[in-house]
Protein backbone atom coordinates (compact mmCIF):
# COMPACT_ATOMS: atom_id res chain seq x y z
CA UNK A 1 0.00 0.00 0.00
CA UNK A 2 1.37 3.23 -1.31
CA UNK A 3 1.78 6.13 1.82
CA UNK A 4 0.34 9.12 0.55
CA UNK A 5 3.44 11.83 1.57
CA UNK A 6 2.32 15.25 2.60
CA UNK A 7 3.68 18.37 3.85
CA UNK A 8 2.82 17.59 7.27
CA UNK A 9 5.03 16.59 9.29
CA UNK A 10 3.51 15.39 12.58
CA UNK A 11 5.67 18.58 14.89
CA UNK A 12 4.43 19.59 18.30
CA UNK A 13 4.74 22.15 20.29
CA UNK A 14 3.11 23.33 23.44
CA UNK A 15 3.56 26.66 24.55
CA UNK A 16 2.80 27.74 28.00
CA UNK A 17 0.02 25.43 28.72
CA UNK A 18 -2.39 25.97 31.72
CA UNK A 19 -5.65 24.29 32.87
CA UNK A 20 -7.66 24.19 35.98
CA UNK A 21 -11.12 22.54 36.51
CA UNK A 22 -13.64 23.83 38.71
CA UNK A 23 -15.01 20.88 41.23
CA UNK A 24 -17.68 21.58 43.85
CA UNK A 25 -16.67 25.65 43.33
CA UNK A 26 -12.79 25.45 43.81
CA UNK A 27 -10.26 25.36 41.01
CA UNK A 28 -7.72 22.78 40.95
CA UNK A 29 -4.96 23.07 38.52
CA UNK A 30 -3.69 20.55 36.57
CA UNK A 31 -1.42 21.65 34.23
CA UNK A 32 0.75 24.72 34.35
CA UNK A 33 3.15 26.74 31.73
CA UNK A 34 3.71 23.37 30.23
CA UNK A 35 6.35 23.91 27.46
CA UNK A 36 7.36 21.24 25.34
CA UNK A 37 8.40 20.32 21.60
CA UNK A 38 7.47 16.55 20.28
CA UNK A 39 9.78 15.89 16.99
CA UNK A 40 8.40 14.80 14.08
CA UNK A 41 8.54 10.44 14.39
CA UNK A 42 9.11 10.87 17.32
CA UNK A 43 7.62 8.67 20.69
CA UNK A 44 7.58 10.67 23.82
CA UNK A 45 5.77 9.13 26.91
CA UNK A 46 4.04 10.83 29.46
CA UNK A 47 4.38 9.85 32.90
CA UNK A 48 3.02 10.49 36.26
CA UNK A 49 0.91 9.92 39.42
CA UNK A 50 -2.62 9.96 39.21
CA UNK A 51 -3.78 13.76 39.05
CA UNK A 52 -0.64 14.88 37.39
CA UNK A 53 -3.05 15.81 34.50
CA UNK A 54 -1.17 13.38 31.97
CA UNK A 55 -4.98 12.30 30.43
CA UNK A 56 -5.79 16.37 30.43
CA UNK A 57 -2.90 16.74 27.88
CA UNK A 58 -3.55 14.43 25.86
CA UNK A 59 -6.75 15.70 25.74
CA UNK A 60 -5.81 19.01 24.84
CA UNK A 61 -3.47 18.17 22.23
CA UNK A 62 -6.84 15.49 20.44
CA UNK A 63 -8.41 18.82 20.39
CA UNK A 64 -11.22 17.32 23.27
CA UNK A 65 -10.34 20.05 25.55
CA UNK A 66 -9.27 23.64 25.13
CA UNK A 67 -6.82 24.64 27.63
CA UNK A 68 -7.29 28.19 29.76
CA UNK A 69 -4.02 29.63 28.57
CA UNK A 70 -0.90 28.53 26.09
CA UNK A 71 -1.62 26.82 22.63
CA UNK A 72 -0.47 23.63 21.20
CA UNK A 73 1.01 23.94 17.80
CA UNK A 74 1.33 21.70 15.03
CA UNK A 75 3.87 22.02 12.13
CA UNK A 76 3.57 25.54 13.39
CA UNK A 77 -0.24 26.04 13.38
CA UNK A 78 -2.02 26.31 16.54
CA UNK A 79 -4.89 23.82 16.65
CA UNK A 80 -8.96 24.72 17.59
CA UNK A 81 -10.12 21.25 17.82
CA UNK A 82 -9.86 17.81 16.61
CA UNK A 83 -8.16 17.26 13.20
CA UNK A 84 -7.25 15.14 10.74
CA UNK A 85 -3.77 15.18 11.43
CA UNK A 86 -4.20 12.98 14.51
CA UNK A 87 -5.84 10.12 15.83
CA UNK A 88 -6.46 9.13 19.64
CA UNK A 89 -6.37 5.60 20.78
CA UNK A 90 -8.26 5.53 24.03
CA UNK A 91 -7.76 2.89 27.02
CA UNK A 92 -11.05 1.42 26.18
CA UNK A 93 -11.22 -0.27 22.43
CA UNK A 94 -14.32 2.28 22.14
CA UNK A 95 -15.83 -0.17 19.09
CA UNK A 96 -19.21 0.53 17.83
CA UNK A 97 -20.72 -2.99 18.88
CA UNK A 98 -23.30 -3.07 15.96
CA UNK A 99 -20.41 -3.20 13.69
CA UNK A 100 -18.08 -5.78 12.32
CA UNK A 101 -14.57 -5.62 13.02
CA UNK A 102 -14.12 -4.70 9.04
CA UNK A 103 -17.10 -1.73 9.23
CA UNK A 104 -15.28 -0.39 12.77
CA UNK A 105 -11.69 0.17 11.08
CA UNK A 106 -13.60 1.37 7.90
CA UNK A 107 -15.41 3.58 10.07
CA UNK A 108 -12.93 6.47 10.78
CA UNK A 109 -11.64 6.94 7.45
CA UNK A 110 -16.05 7.02 6.22
CA UNK A 111 -16.28 9.63 8.58
CA UNK A 112 -14.14 11.80 7.57
CA UNK A 113 -15.35 11.27 4.40
CA UNK A 114 -13.72 8.34 2.31
CA UNK A 115 -15.12 6.82 -0.46
CA UNK A 116 -16.73 3.68 1.46
CA UNK A 117 -14.77 0.79 -0.98
CA UNK A 118 -11.74 2.37 -0.57
CA UNK A 119 -11.93 3.07 3.22
CA UNK A 120 -12.89 -0.80 3.27
CA UNK A 121 -9.43 -1.56 1.46
CA UNK A 122 -7.57 0.11 3.62
CA UNK A 123 -9.35 -0.89 6.76
CA UNK A 124 -8.67 -4.55 5.51
CA UNK A 125 -4.79 -3.86 5.22
CA UNK A 126 -4.31 -2.47 8.78
CA UNK A 127 -6.71 -5.10 10.10
CA UNK A 128 -3.84 -7.92 8.72
CA UNK A 129 -1.41 -5.66 10.22
CA UNK A 130 -2.31 -5.97 13.46
CA UNK A 131 -2.85 -9.37 12.71
CA UNK A 132 -6.99 -9.80 12.65
CA UNK A 133 -7.34 -10.69 9.10
CA UNK A 134 -9.53 -14.05 9.95
CA UNK A 135 -11.93 -11.33 12.28
CA UNK A 136 -12.77 -8.81 9.88
CA UNK A 137 -16.77 -10.16 10.17
CA UNK A 138 -16.11 -10.97 13.83
CA UNK A 139 -18.37 -8.35 15.81
CA UNK A 140 -16.59 -6.67 19.24
CA UNK A 141 -18.58 -9.01 21.57
CA UNK A 142 -16.63 -11.90 19.89
CA UNK A 143 -13.17 -10.75 20.72
CA UNK A 144 -11.23 -10.19 23.54
CA UNK A 145 -9.91 -7.66 25.27
CA UNK A 146 -6.19 -7.95 23.43
CA UNK A 147 -8.30 -7.82 20.53
CA UNK A 148 -10.48 -5.82 20.48
CA UNK A 149 -7.79 -2.98 21.23
CA UNK A 150 -5.84 -4.09 18.07
CA UNK A 151 -8.98 -3.04 16.42
CA UNK A 152 -8.97 0.36 17.53
CA UNK A 153 -5.61 0.44 16.84
CA UNK A 154 -6.31 -0.37 13.13
CA UNK A 155 -8.97 2.06 13.18
CA UNK A 156 -6.69 4.71 13.96
CA UNK A 157 -4.06 3.87 11.63
CA UNK A 158 -6.57 3.16 8.44
CA UNK A 159 -6.77 6.85 8.47
CA UNK A 160 -3.31 7.42 8.24
CA UNK A 161 -2.80 10.24 10.87
CA UNK A 162 1.11 11.99 10.97
CA UNK A 163 0.28 12.04 14.88
CA UNK A 164 -0.79 8.87 17.31
CA UNK A 165 -2.29 9.84 20.40
CA UNK A 166 -2.66 7.18 23.13
CA UNK A 167 -3.96 7.33 26.44
CA UNK A 168 -2.97 4.02 28.58
CA UNK A 169 -3.84 1.82 25.68
CA UNK A 170 -2.66 -1.19 27.26
CA UNK A 171 -4.02 0.34 30.60
CA UNK A 172 -7.01 -2.49 30.94
CA UNK A 173 -5.07 -6.00 29.35
CA UNK A 174 -3.56 -8.73 30.97
CA UNK A 175 0.43 -8.98 31.74
CA UNK A 176 1.08 -11.06 28.89
CA UNK A 177 -0.99 -9.65 26.04
CA UNK A 178 0.38 -6.40 27.20
CA UNK A 179 3.87 -7.42 26.32
CA UNK A 180 3.24 -8.28 23.13
CA UNK A 181 1.11 -5.60 22.61
CA UNK A 182 4.01 -3.31 23.48
CA UNK A 183 5.88 -4.89 20.73
CA UNK A 184 3.22 -4.79 17.98
CA UNK A 185 3.20 -1.26 18.51
CA UNK A 186 6.70 -0.43 17.94
CA UNK A 187 6.65 -2.35 15.27
CA UNK A 188 4.15 -0.60 13.94
CA UNK A 189 5.51 2.91 15.08
CA UNK A 190 8.30 2.22 13.10
CA UNK A 191 6.92 1.09 9.85
CA UNK A 192 4.48 3.95 9.73
CA UNK A 193 6.54 6.82 10.87
CA UNK A 194 4.17 8.06 13.16
CA UNK A 195 4.52 10.64 15.87
CA UNK A 196 3.62 8.70 18.75
CA UNK A 197 2.60 10.64 22.07
CA UNK A 198 1.79 7.87 24.68
CA UNK A 199 0.56 8.75 28.02
CA UNK A 200 0.85 5.88 30.47
CA UNK A 201 1.07 4.96 34.10
CA UNK A 202 3.50 1.72 33.04
CA UNK A 203 6.75 3.10 33.50
CA UNK A 204 8.74 0.12 32.41
CA UNK A 205 6.19 0.47 29.05
CA UNK A 206 7.31 4.33 28.83
CA UNK A 207 11.02 3.20 28.57
CA UNK A 208 10.41 0.26 26.06
CA UNK A 209 8.49 2.40 23.94
CA UNK A 210 9.80 5.68 24.02
CA UNK A 211 12.35 8.02 22.96
CA UNK A 212 11.80 10.78 25.49
CA UNK A 213 10.24 10.17 29.17
CA UNK A 214 7.76 13.39 30.07
CA UNK A 215 7.87 13.48 33.77
CA UNK A 216 4.69 15.76 35.21
CA UNK A 217 5.28 16.49 38.48
CA UNK A 218 2.35 15.70 41.17
CA UNK A 219 3.51 18.91 42.47
CA UNK A 220 2.01 21.61 40.57
CA UNK A 221 4.69 24.53 41.51
CA UNK A 222 7.71 22.02 40.70
CA UNK A 223 8.60 21.42 36.71
CA UNK A 224 7.81 18.67 34.47
CA UNK A 225 11.29 16.39 34.08
CA UNK A 226 12.16 15.32 30.33
CA UNK A 227 14.15 12.32 30.45
CA UNK A 228 16.18 10.66 27.13
CA UNK A 229 16.23 6.93 26.14
CA UNK A 230 18.95 6.28 24.83
CA UNK A 231 18.67 2.58 24.17
CA UNK A 232 19.04 0.42 20.25
CA UNK A 233 15.62 -1.01 19.80
CA UNK A 234 13.79 -3.35 19.49
CA UNK A 235 15.33 -3.00 23.34
CA UNK A 236 15.59 -5.31 25.80
CA UNK A 237 13.76 -5.41 29.17
CA UNK A 238 16.68 -7.39 31.01
CA UNK A 239 19.26 -5.65 29.85
CA UNK A 240 21.46 -3.74 32.13
CA UNK A 241 21.05 0.42 31.24
CA UNK A 242 17.03 -1.14 30.73
CA UNK A 243 17.26 -1.56 34.55
CA UNK A 244 18.74 1.36 35.44
CA UNK A 245 16.56 3.34 33.29
CA UNK A 246 14.00 1.70 35.70
CA UNK A 247 15.25 2.81 38.87
CA UNK A 248 15.90 5.79 37.52
CA UNK A 249 12.06 6.23 36.64
CA UNK A 250 10.90 4.59 39.67
CA UNK A 251 12.79 6.93 41.66
CA UNK A 252 11.31 10.07 40.26
CA UNK A 253 7.92 8.32 42.15
CA UNK A 254 10.20 7.53 45.76
CA UNK A 255 9.76 4.50 44.71
CA UNK A 256 12.10 1.52 44.68
CA UNK B 1 -17.81 -62.27 23.65
CA UNK B 2 -20.63 -64.47 22.97
CA UNK B 3 -21.66 -65.26 19.46
CA UNK B 4 -24.89 -63.78 19.07
CA UNK B 5 -22.71 -61.02 19.85
CA UNK B 6 -20.80 -61.35 17.26
CA UNK B 7 -23.63 -61.77 15.46
CA UNK B 8 -24.70 -58.71 15.83
CA UNK B 9 -21.07 -56.86 15.03
CA UNK B 10 -21.03 -58.41 11.76
CA UNK B 11 -24.26 -58.64 10.79
CA UNK B 12 -25.96 -54.83 11.90
CA UNK B 13 -23.27 -53.55 14.03
CA UNK B 14 -22.73 -50.30 12.36
CA UNK B 15 -26.57 -50.14 11.28
CA UNK B 16 -27.83 -50.62 15.06
CA UNK B 17 -25.28 -47.86 16.14
CA UNK B 18 -26.79 -45.66 13.19
CA UNK B 19 -30.19 -45.43 14.38
CA UNK B 20 -29.09 -45.69 18.02
CA UNK B 21 -27.65 -42.16 17.43
CA UNK B 22 -30.53 -41.30 15.51
CA UNK B 23 -33.02 -42.78 18.13
CA UNK B 24 -30.75 -40.64 20.92
CA UNK B 25 -30.97 -37.30 18.87
CA UNK B 26 -34.89 -37.37 18.88
CA UNK B 27 -34.66 -38.04 22.44
CA UNK B 28 -32.48 -34.93 23.12
CA UNK B 29 -34.94 -33.08 20.77
CA UNK B 30 -38.06 -34.37 22.52
CA UNK B 31 -36.18 -33.03 26.40
CA UNK B 32 -35.68 -29.89 25.31
CA UNK B 33 -39.18 -29.08 23.82
CA UNK B 34 -40.75 -31.02 26.79
CA UNK B 35 -38.78 -28.34 29.22
CA UNK B 36 -40.29 -26.04 27.50
CA UNK B 37 -43.23 -26.11 26.62
CA UNK B 38 -44.09 -29.60 29.13
CA UNK B 39 -45.78 -27.48 31.74
CA UNK B 40 -47.78 -25.28 29.11
CA UNK B 41 -48.71 -28.61 27.91
CA UNK B 42 -50.01 -30.44 31.35
CA UNK B 43 -52.26 -27.42 32.36
CA UNK B 44 -53.76 -27.76 28.64
CA UNK B 45 -54.07 -30.97 29.72
CA UNK B 46 -55.34 -31.19 33.06
CA UNK B 47 -57.89 -28.09 31.70
CA UNK B 48 -59.52 -30.53 29.22
CA UNK B 49 -59.50 -33.87 31.37
CA UNK B 50 -61.11 -31.87 34.71
CA UNK B 51 -63.93 -30.57 32.00
CA UNK B 52 -64.71 -33.39 30.34
CA UNK B 53 -64.58 -35.43 33.73
CA UNK B 54 -66.65 -32.79 35.62
CA UNK B 55 -64.42 -32.21 37.88
CA UNK B 56 -64.03 -28.15 36.67
CA UNK B 57 -67.63 -27.11 35.94
CA UNK B 58 -67.55 -27.29 32.17
CA UNK B 59 -70.53 -24.73 31.66
CA UNK B 60 -67.92 -22.56 33.09
CA UNK B 61 -64.77 -23.78 31.94
CA UNK B 62 -65.52 -25.74 28.71
CA UNK B 63 -62.99 -28.51 27.36
CA UNK B 64 -60.72 -27.26 25.35
CA UNK B 65 -61.93 -29.18 22.10
CA UNK B 66 -65.51 -27.43 22.74
CA UNK B 67 -63.24 -24.16 22.57
CA UNK B 68 -60.99 -24.91 19.72
CA UNK B 69 -64.36 -25.69 17.74
CA UNK B 70 -66.15 -23.03 18.63
CA UNK B 71 -62.85 -21.07 17.22
CA UNK B 72 -62.73 -22.95 14.10
CA UNK B 73 -66.43 -22.37 13.63
CA UNK B 74 -66.40 -18.55 14.62
CA UNK B 75 -63.42 -18.19 11.88
CA UNK B 76 -63.96 -20.04 9.00
CA UNK B 77 -67.81 -19.36 9.36
CA UNK B 78 -66.87 -15.93 9.59
CA UNK B 79 -68.35 -14.67 12.28
CA UNK B 80 -65.66 -13.82 14.72
CA UNK B 81 -63.38 -12.59 11.38
CA UNK B 82 -65.39 -9.13 11.24
CA UNK B 83 -64.58 -8.97 14.44
CA UNK B 84 -60.58 -10.20 14.18
CA UNK B 85 -60.64 -7.33 11.53
CA UNK B 86 -62.20 -4.22 13.47
CA UNK B 87 -59.79 -5.06 16.31
CA UNK B 88 -56.72 -4.99 14.36
CA UNK B 89 -57.70 -1.86 12.63
CA UNK B 90 -57.96 0.07 15.92
CA UNK B 91 -54.99 -1.14 17.79
CA UNK B 92 -53.01 -1.37 14.24
CA UNK B 93 -54.19 2.41 13.89
CA UNK B 94 -53.27 3.52 17.47
CA UNK B 95 -50.02 1.94 17.67
CA UNK B 96 -48.75 3.06 14.05
CA UNK B 97 -49.78 6.53 15.14
CA UNK B 98 -47.89 6.23 18.55
CA UNK B 99 -44.77 4.62 16.67
CA UNK B 100 -45.01 7.69 14.44
CA UNK B 101 -45.41 10.25 17.03
CA UNK B 102 -43.06 8.58 19.88
CA UNK B 103 -39.96 7.78 18.01
CA UNK B 104 -38.88 10.71 16.28
CA UNK B 105 -40.15 13.08 19.57
CA UNK B 106 -37.94 10.49 21.46
CA UNK B 107 -35.51 10.82 19.47
CA UNK B 108 -35.27 13.89 19.57
CA UNK B 109 -35.94 14.75 23.32
CA UNK B 110 -33.20 12.38 23.85
CA UNK B 111 -30.97 14.77 22.54
CA UNK B 112 -31.71 18.23 23.32
CA UNK B 113 -31.12 18.24 27.46
CA UNK B 114 -33.62 21.18 28.28
CA UNK B 115 -36.23 20.12 26.00
CA UNK B 116 -36.42 16.46 27.85
CA UNK B 117 -35.84 18.60 31.40
CA UNK B 118 -38.66 20.61 30.70
CA UNK B 119 -40.76 18.25 29.48
CA UNK B 120 -39.98 15.24 32.07
CA UNK B 121 -42.34 16.11 34.90
CA UNK B 122 -44.89 16.40 32.57
CA UNK B 123 -44.62 13.06 30.54
CA UNK B 124 -44.35 11.41 34.17
CA UNK B 125 -47.64 12.88 35.01
CA UNK B 126 -49.27 11.16 31.78
CA UNK B 127 -47.81 8.25 32.01
CA UNK B 128 -49.00 7.82 35.75
CA UNK B 129 -52.65 9.01 35.00
CA UNK B 130 -54.77 5.44 33.74
CA UNK B 131 -55.75 5.22 30.16
CA UNK B 132 -58.58 3.63 31.57
CA UNK B 133 -59.73 6.44 34.04
CA UNK B 134 -59.05 9.05 30.98
CA UNK B 135 -61.32 6.82 28.26
CA UNK B 136 -64.26 8.84 30.24
CA UNK B 137 -62.57 12.72 28.91
CA UNK B 138 -62.09 10.90 25.54
CA UNK B 139 -65.32 9.60 24.93
CA UNK B 140 -66.65 13.48 26.16
CA UNK B 141 -64.25 14.81 23.57
CA UNK B 142 -64.72 12.42 20.66
CA UNK B 143 -68.20 10.43 20.89
CA UNK B 144 -68.39 7.11 21.50
CA UNK B 145 -67.51 5.90 18.34
CA UNK B 146 -64.10 4.77 16.36
CA UNK B 147 -61.77 8.35 17.60
CA UNK B 148 -62.18 7.68 21.04
CA UNK B 149 -61.62 4.06 21.26
CA UNK B 150 -57.96 4.61 18.63
CA UNK B 151 -57.30 7.54 20.73
CA UNK B 152 -57.33 5.80 23.85
CA UNK B 153 -55.44 3.21 22.71
CA UNK B 154 -53.08 5.58 21.35
CA UNK B 155 -52.67 7.55 24.69
CA UNK B 156 -51.74 4.41 26.25
CA UNK B 157 -49.15 3.04 23.27
CA UNK B 158 -47.51 6.26 23.22
CA UNK B 159 -45.52 6.40 26.65
CA UNK B 160 -43.61 2.91 27.01
CA UNK B 161 -42.44 4.10 23.62
CA UNK B 162 -41.66 7.48 24.31
CA UNK B 163 -39.91 7.30 27.10
CA UNK B 164 -37.92 4.01 25.74
CA UNK B 165 -36.91 5.79 22.56
CA UNK B 166 -36.04 8.56 24.92
CA UNK B 167 -33.95 6.43 27.42
CA UNK B 168 -32.26 4.70 24.68
CA UNK B 169 -30.58 8.28 23.19
CA UNK B 170 -29.62 8.92 26.57
CA UNK B 171 -28.10 5.65 27.41
CA UNK B 172 -25.76 5.19 23.87
CA UNK B 173 -22.22 5.67 25.28
CA UNK B 174 -20.60 9.05 25.46
CA UNK B 175 -17.46 7.68 25.37
CA UNK B 176 -18.71 6.25 21.51
CA UNK B 177 -20.14 9.57 20.38
CA UNK B 178 -15.96 10.92 22.11
CA UNK B 179 -14.72 8.60 19.90
CA UNK B 180 -16.77 9.59 16.79
CA UNK B 181 -15.90 13.09 16.99
CA UNK B 182 -11.92 12.64 17.26
CA UNK B 183 -12.57 11.37 13.70
CA UNK B 184 -14.37 15.19 13.06
CA UNK B 185 -17.89 13.26 12.60
CA UNK B 186 -20.51 16.01 12.54
CA UNK B 187 -23.31 16.36 14.78
CA UNK B 188 -26.00 14.46 11.93
CA UNK B 189 -23.07 11.73 11.66
CA UNK B 190 -22.93 11.12 15.18
CA UNK B 191 -26.83 10.61 15.01
CA UNK B 192 -27.26 8.73 12.40
CA UNK B 193 -24.21 6.59 13.04
CA UNK B 194 -23.51 6.15 16.88
CA UNK B 195 -27.15 7.24 18.66
CA UNK B 196 -29.61 5.71 16.26
CA UNK B 197 -28.04 2.46 16.03
CA UNK B 198 -27.31 2.56 19.91
CA UNK B 199 -30.74 3.27 20.96
CA UNK B 200 -32.20 0.73 18.81
CA UNK B 201 -32.38 -2.13 21.12
CA UNK B 202 -34.00 0.45 23.75
CA UNK B 203 -36.53 1.14 21.24
CA UNK B 204 -37.75 -2.31 20.51
CA UNK B 205 -38.11 -3.06 24.26
CA UNK B 206 -40.77 0.19 23.92
CA UNK B 207 -41.86 -1.38 20.67
CA UNK B 208 -42.74 -4.53 22.43
CA UNK B 209 -44.73 -3.00 25.73
CA UNK B 210 -46.79 -0.23 23.84
CA UNK B 211 -47.86 -3.61 21.51
CA UNK B 212 -48.58 -5.69 24.77
CA UNK B 213 -50.57 -2.23 25.64
CA UNK B 214 -52.97 -1.69 22.63
CA UNK B 215 -53.90 -4.98 23.13
CA UNK B 216 -54.57 -4.89 26.68
CA UNK B 217 -56.57 -1.21 25.88
CA UNK B 218 -58.06 -2.97 23.07
CA UNK B 219 -60.46 -5.39 24.66
CA UNK B 220 -61.01 -2.38 27.93
CA UNK B 221 -62.10 0.03 25.07
CA UNK B 222 -63.94 -2.66 23.22
CA UNK B 223 -65.91 -3.95 26.26
CA UNK B 224 -67.74 -0.18 26.95
CA UNK B 225 -69.79 1.01 24.02
CA UNK B 226 -68.77 -1.45 21.18
CA UNK B 227 -71.08 -4.03 18.86
CA UNK B 228 -67.89 -5.34 16.94
CA UNK B 229 -64.47 -6.75 18.13
CA UNK B 230 -63.14 -9.21 19.68
CA UNK B 231 -63.50 -7.79 23.19
CA UNK B 232 -67.06 -7.06 22.54
CA UNK B 233 -67.12 -10.31 21.18
CA UNK B 234 -65.70 -11.72 25.12
CA UNK B 235 -68.07 -9.80 26.62
CA UNK B 236 -71.19 -10.63 24.30
CA UNK B 237 -70.69 -13.83 24.26
CA UNK B 238 -70.49 -14.19 28.37
CA UNK B 239 -73.99 -12.43 28.25
CA UNK B 240 -75.63 -14.78 26.17
CA UNK B 241 -73.95 -17.78 28.10
CA UNK B 242 -71.73 -19.44 24.93
CA UNK B 243 -68.76 -19.51 27.09
CA UNK B 244 -66.88 -21.62 24.46
CA UNK B 245 -67.05 -19.21 22.26
CA UNK B 246 -65.91 -16.22 25.02
CA UNK B 247 -62.77 -18.75 25.49
CA UNK B 248 -62.17 -18.68 21.76
CA UNK B 249 -61.93 -14.93 21.70
CA UNK B 250 -59.89 -14.64 24.61
CA UNK B 251 -57.69 -17.80 23.33
CA UNK B 252 -57.10 -15.23 19.61
CA UNK B 253 -56.48 -12.34 21.70
CA UNK B 254 -53.85 -14.31 23.56
CA UNK B 255 -52.73 -15.12 20.34
CA UNK B 256 -52.45 -12.07 18.87
CA UNK B 257 -50.41 -10.84 21.53
CA UNK B 258 -48.32 -13.76 20.92
CA UNK B 259 -48.11 -12.93 16.98
CA UNK B 260 -47.15 -9.17 17.60
CA UNK B 261 -44.38 -9.59 20.19
CA UNK B 262 -42.82 -12.41 18.19
CA UNK B 263 -42.59 -10.29 14.87
CA UNK B 264 -41.11 -7.95 16.94
CA UNK B 265 -38.78 -10.16 18.39
CA UNK B 266 -37.64 -11.36 14.76
CA UNK B 267 -37.69 -7.31 13.76
CA UNK B 268 -34.99 -7.27 16.33
CA UNK B 269 -33.10 -10.09 15.97
CA UNK B 270 -33.06 -9.08 12.42
CA UNK B 271 -31.80 -5.37 12.54
CA UNK B 272 -29.51 -5.99 15.70
CA UNK B 273 -27.90 -8.96 15.21
CA UNK B 274 -24.80 -7.78 17.27
CA UNK B 275 -26.94 -7.76 20.65
CA UNK B 276 -28.37 -10.32 22.64
CA UNK B 277 -32.45 -10.50 22.31
CA UNK B 278 -34.21 -12.48 24.59
CA UNK B 279 -37.67 -13.87 24.30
Amino acid sequence: MEYVQTSRKGEIALRDLSKSFQISGRSLRVLRNVNLDIRSGECLAIVGASGSGKTTLLRILAGLEAADAGKVLIDSEPITGVGNERAVIFQEPRLLPWLTVLENVAFGLEVRGGDARHAKERARHYISLVGLAEFADAYPKQLSGGMAQRVGIARALTVQPEILLLDEPFGALDAMTKLTMQEELERIWRDENVTMVLVTHDLEEAIYLADRVLVLPKNKDGNPKTIEIDLARPRDRSETRFVQYRKDLFREFGLH
Amino acid sequence: MSLQDVDRSILGGAGGAKAEEHLQWAGVKLRHWLSRYGVLLAFLVLWQGASSSGWLNPAVFPPIDAILSAMWRGVFGGALLDDIAISLQRSGLAFLAAVVVAIPLGLFMGQVRPIENALDPILQLFRQTSALALYPVFILLLGLGEASKVFVIFWATLFPLLLNTISGVKEVDSKLIEMARVYGASRSTVFRRVVLPGAIPSIFVGLRLSATTALLLLIASEMIGANKGVGFQVMNAQYNFQIPLMFAAIFILAGLGLIANYALVFAQRRLCRWSDVSI
